[in-house]
């Protein structure tokens, strides 16, 4: 079965996606590339495609994010250059690669063992009234 | 390995830690993949036939808005066939094919009441929450058969 996938750099990370495109042309793999601004499509068999995968995600391990994709590359019930603007599912993308420069340092880093970070908690009810009472006096 | 549904079902970066993990993370685009590029397109553009609304109906009465049961016919199947789920609330930004409140609500009930093990988080704002989130997930999936 052909597969699409998105391979998704993250800003921080050292390889662009020309670098992804030229490891794909100059491998043994039988797979279609398409570069883009925030990474590269490919598209091929599903066996082939998983292979790939594994070797793009070793030019940096945790800076390269990988996500499925329903559409084939180009087709033109998605591609933006026949409908005139964003694809849907680019905005999902967008808003997620703004955080992946954290996820990538925290994934490179995944050695440390953290305690959990304290969630912030709404004011105390009562410290509020103490506030308001100081307040209005 | 475990088959592993994300919320929102579009997620790259849940997507990718559950698949990063040795596990198989169980997406929409997976779902829509199946429909549209059958060999046999019967319904075009995007081959959505007389039983995807059937299968909606599984999940939502007929008086439900025809998205919801849209997306449940694809969603649906993904819920019944997983076996833990990771959920991150108010992600914000949950747009397209996943910008329905009404089915995430119902996708969110669907899961918490089909008795698998539930992580649930909030995406990270700096980096100390951010290592949080990620060691978090490493063990909720490491735990799973």
């Amino acid at each position: 079965m052909l597969v699409t996938k998105y391979v998704i750099t993250s800003s921080e990370s050292n390889i662009l996606p020309s670098d992804i495109a030229m490891k794909i042309y100059g491998s043994k793999y039988d797979a279609t590339v398409k570069e883009t601004c925030f990474g590269v499509m490919i598209n091929g068999e599903e066996e082939v495609i998983n292979e790939l995968v594994k070797e793009i995600r070793s030019l940096d391990p945790a800076g390269i994010f990988i996500k499925d994709r329903g559409f084939p590359p180009g087709d033109p019930r998605r591609c933006r250059g026949r409908s005139g603007g964003a694809r849907p599912g680019f905005y999902m993308i967008e808003s997620e690669s703004k955080i992946l420069p954290m996820i990538s340092r925290a994934l490179a880093s995944e050695g440390e063992v953290l305690a959990a970070a304290e969630k912030k908690r709404p004011l105390p009810i009562g410290r509020l009234e103490e506030i308001a009472k100081e307040g209005l006096s | 390995m475990a088959k592993v549904i994300v919320y929102p079902p579009t997620s790259m970066i849940l997507s990718d830690l559950v698949e990063r993990m040795g596990h198989k993370a169980l997406v929409v685009p997976e779902a829509v993949r199946k429909l549209v590029t059958e060999s046999n397109i019967q319904s075009p553009p995007l081959n959505m036939t007389p039983e995807e609304p059937k299968k909606g109906l599984r999940y939502a009465a007929v008086d439900v808005p025809s998205g919801v049961r849209g997306r449940m016919a694809l969603i649906g199947p993904i819920i019944e066939e997983s076996e833990a789920a990771i959920i991150v609330e108010d992600p914000g930004w949950l747009t397209g094919c996943a910008g329905c409140s009404r089915t995430n609500e119902l996708v969110r009930l669907l899961i918490r009441t089909k008795g698998i093990p539930v992580l649930d988080l909030s995406y990270p704002t700096d980096d100390a929450e951010a290592k949080v989130f990620v060691q978090k997930i490493k063990a909720f999936l490491g735990g799973l058969k």
